[in-house]
């Protein structure tokens, strides 16, 4: 593995680039959380991702999609992650679409087409409780008729509170299955729940909502292998745009370097604050390649990648946090304030880092 | 298929039938695989034969000019070489500073006649050489270093004389020369008036005597110059100017002791210790598995990203610097696995301290070549661009 962008992938990195510092600053972010915007991104911003076929990254060519791949899905995360763009690039485009990819024909052909135009917006719903546990789902799906009732509770559900589809993960006699349901299903409550990083997500109840055979993605018992695809491509998608943001507090936090003065002199010819800066440089480098290796192995075959996105997840979940802390404390006082955007990153770098497993459960899970 | 792909397949028939079987066993001391030199001791015929097929073939240094004794190889070509002794689990045929450090500087900045002279020999392992950078007063500041060069001439001499002496001289009591930092002007700023200089180790005036280490072992020396001949045509470069060879040679250094991309995993040791991690210990193998994976495809992707033959510049400080903290930290866990096993100082079941002794060899790796901090100090100035570094 040589680790190399493609000219393809080159040219998207810098489309992507230039997109989102022009279409998505972090002053979006800011402006979405101060109006206490009922939506939580701005659909105009997910208008033009689909223009520029960002929303198809990963849909097939036959279903209206660029087909580019999880390293292409990465590259934009990662610009996203670098200006905190809000948007359900992340639920729709990548855990949706890979989901659709394995549920059979028909769902493909229904819904990947209206996702790549940015009609339809779909979330996933897994976890259950504070931390990231897909071996442990409670929520049920008991036999009803020619279908099935879902009871039980989600919670995190990324941008649950204004998907048209759930996709939801549920514990049949058979095995874990996943079933999709229509957001506004009956006995299904939605609250919608704002986070640390002013993004989305939802809690969930489910009180016996009836769905068909239909509403079953592939087979029924047969969800676990499916699930686990699909939130490997989250994680390495996550871990993208947490090099991103981690990225980007670096080099604001080494310009900032060059320019504050105390006693006298710029605090960059400080030795103290050089080396802490030096040493984020290197892990940055390592998180980078351990991203780009990832993603190219859920290209390679996703089947197998479960290990290599362990390790991209877990070593981007130290990393980023790592470059949030140090960014704050390099910008001393400043870097406490609202009006920084230090402050930001390092909400949203809890967010990424804690979503679909931490360091340690992927420690864990490399241990097993 | 494709030039490469031949390439592989008629490497691996090569060494399939060249590499003596025994040059196939894990290497358990440094001296498992040869050093060269007109003091080496062959352990082994095998170890002699592995040798001289190798130099013939031009594979002791594959990357370097074939009328210098090398294969002339590209850097992809060369990898697969490397790829393919390590399927085979071939020991090097020969280890050397030669081909790690002064070669390199030769091939950049030696005269035509210096390069026919010393590089041929050095691929075939006659020559052993020492690298006289530290000294006393010049550790990781060293620019500042003392050891005097005086041009005699006037005094009717085709000479200059050394007096001074340097410090943490690798296997200066074994080496048969020596490329040697020398002060040939002290008259100006500290970066101007170091010259680069070659000599023999058996010249008259030249003494050295090995330091031990806290492994035990002695893999180092001071080295003392009272007098020391050295003739002219022994000046590497421009005179005074010695120090953008020295820089130059430190980089090569760097990414050489930064490369970890050969080292065994420490799951993969713990294994072969036979012992069975418990949760604790077993997430800080896992750990430090990640950071190994990470580490290597680093340095993979940053050499693929340089350009063919291009220097690797202040990048070499990153690898030398994560590199030799990531061995530290390799072994630390290494001695938690073994527990009391790992103490053991003196014993044929241990292989003599095997384990403790590499683990306070490891210390030394953050400080040799530059210092963790120098590294970050570089990283700072080169990468950074902070002010003041």
């Amino acid at each position: 593995m040589a680790l190399l962008l493609t000219d393809d992938e080159k040219m998207l990195q810098e489309s992507a680039e230039g997109f989102f510092a022009d279409k998505a600053p972090v002053s979006q972010l800011r402006a979405l959380r101060d109006e206490r915007d009922a939506t939580g991104f701005s659909k105009a911003l997910w208008a033009n991702m689909a223009e520029m076929g960002f929303t198809g990254v990963l849909v097939p060519e036959d279903q209206d999609g660029v087909d580019m791949g999880f390293m292409a899905a990465g590259l934009i995360a990662e610009q996203m992650g670098r200006n905190l763009s809000a948007s359900p690039f992340l639920s729709t485009s990548v855990l949706a679409v890979t989901a659709l990819k394995q549920a059979g024909a028909e769902h493909a052909a229904k819904l990947l087409p209206q996702i790549v135009n940015g009609k339809i917006l779909i979330a996933l719903a897994v976890d259950e409780a504070g931390k990231h546990d897909p071996d442990n789902i409670a929520l049920t799906a008991r036999p009803s008729g020619n279908g099935f009732k879902l009871s039980g509770k989600k919670s995190m559900v990324v941008d649950g509170h204004k998907a048209d589809q759930i996709i939801v993960a549920a514990r049949t006699d058979e095995g874990l299955t996943l079933f999709i349901v229509p957001g506004d299903a009956g006995g299904l409550e939605t609250e919608r729940t704002i986070m640390v990083d002013s993004r989305n997500a939802a809690r969930m109840v489910f009180d016996d909502v009836e769905v068909t055979g239909e509403q079953v993605l592939g087979d029924v018992g047969k969800g676990a292998d499916m699930l686990n695809t699909v939130l490997n491509a989250g994680r390495a998608v996550l871990a993208a745009e947490m090099l991103g943001a981690s990225a980007q507090v670096f080099e604001l936090t080494n310009e900032y370097l060059k320019e504050r003065k105390q006693f006298g002199r710029i605090i960059g010819e400080f030795q103290a604050l050089q080396h802490r800066l030096a040493h984020l440089y290197c892990e940055i480098e390592l998180a980078r390649t351990s991203v780009l290796a990832a993603l190219t192995a859920l290209d390679n075959n996703p089947k197998s990648a479960g290990p290599f996105v362990s390790m991209a997840k877990a070593k981007l979940g130290s990393v980023a946090k790592l470059a949030a802390l140090e960014s704050v404390q390099l910008h001393g006082g400043m870097g406490m304030t609202d009006e920084l955007d230090i402050g930001l990153y390092l909400k949203r770098i809890r967010v990424a880092q804690e979503l679909f497993g931490d360091s340690d459960y992927h420690i864990a899970k490399l241990n097993k | 298929m494709s030039d490469l792909e031949q390439f592989r397949g008629e490497t691996r028939e090569w060494l399939e039938a060249n590499c003596p079987a025994q040059m196939r066993t894990p290497m358990n001391r440094e001296t498992d695989a040869c050093w060269g030199g007109r003091n080496w001791v062959f352990q082994s015929e095998d170890q002699k034969i592995w040798l001289e097929r190798m130099a013939a073939k031009g594979w002791t240094a594959p990357s370097w000019p074939k009328e210098y004794g090398g294969a002339g190889l590209s850097r992809a070509e060369a990898k697969i070489l490397g790829q393919e002794m390590k399927r085979i689990g071939a020991r090097p045929a020969l280890l050397s500073f030669g081909i790690w450090m002064l070669g390199p500087a030769l091939l950049k900045f030696g005269s035509d006649a210096q390069k026919m002279r010393y590089l041929p020999e050095i691929c075939r392992g006659e020559i052993r050489w020492c690298q006289g950078y530290s000294e006393p007063n010049a550790g990781s500041d060293l620019a500042s270093l003392a050891t005097k060069c005086e041009d005699i001439s006037d005094s009717g001499g085709d000479h200059f004389l050394v007096n001074g002496s340097k410090v943490w001289t690798s296997y200066a009591d074994e080496s048969d020369w020596i490329f040697c930092l020398v002060r040939t002007d002290a008259s100006g700023k500290k970066h101007h008036g170091i010259s680069f200089v070659l000599f023999d180790m058996q010249s008259e005036g030249v003494s050295t005597k090995p330091i031990k280490l806290i492994s035990g072992r002695s893999p180092f020396c001071e080295t003392f110059f009272d007098d020391v001949k050295v003739p002219k045509e022994n000046l590497v470069g421009e005179r005074d100017k010695g120090w953008s060879i020295a820089k130059y040679l430190l980089t090569h250094e760097r990414e050489m002791i930064g490369d970890s991309g050969n080292l065994k995993p420490v799951a993969q040791m713990v294994a072969e210790m036979g012992i069975t991690p418990d949760a604790g210990l077993q997430a800080k193998i896992t750990e430090l598995t990640i950071d190994e994976w990470a580490f290597s495809q680093t340095m993979s992707r940053m050499l693929a990203e340089a350009k063919a033959g291009a220097s690797l510049g202040a990048k070499s400080s990153m690898l030398k610097y994560y590199g030799t903290e990531l061995n530290k930290r390799r072994y630390e866990v290494m001695m938690d696995a073994a527990g009391t096993d790992g103490l053991e100082w003196e014993s044929e079941r241990s292989n003599d301290g095997d384990l403790a002794r590499k683990w306070l060899r490891t210390k030394g790796n953050s400080i040799e070549g530059g210092t963790s901090e120098i590294q970050l100090n570089i990283i700072a100035k080169h990468i950074l661009q902070l002010p003041g570094a």
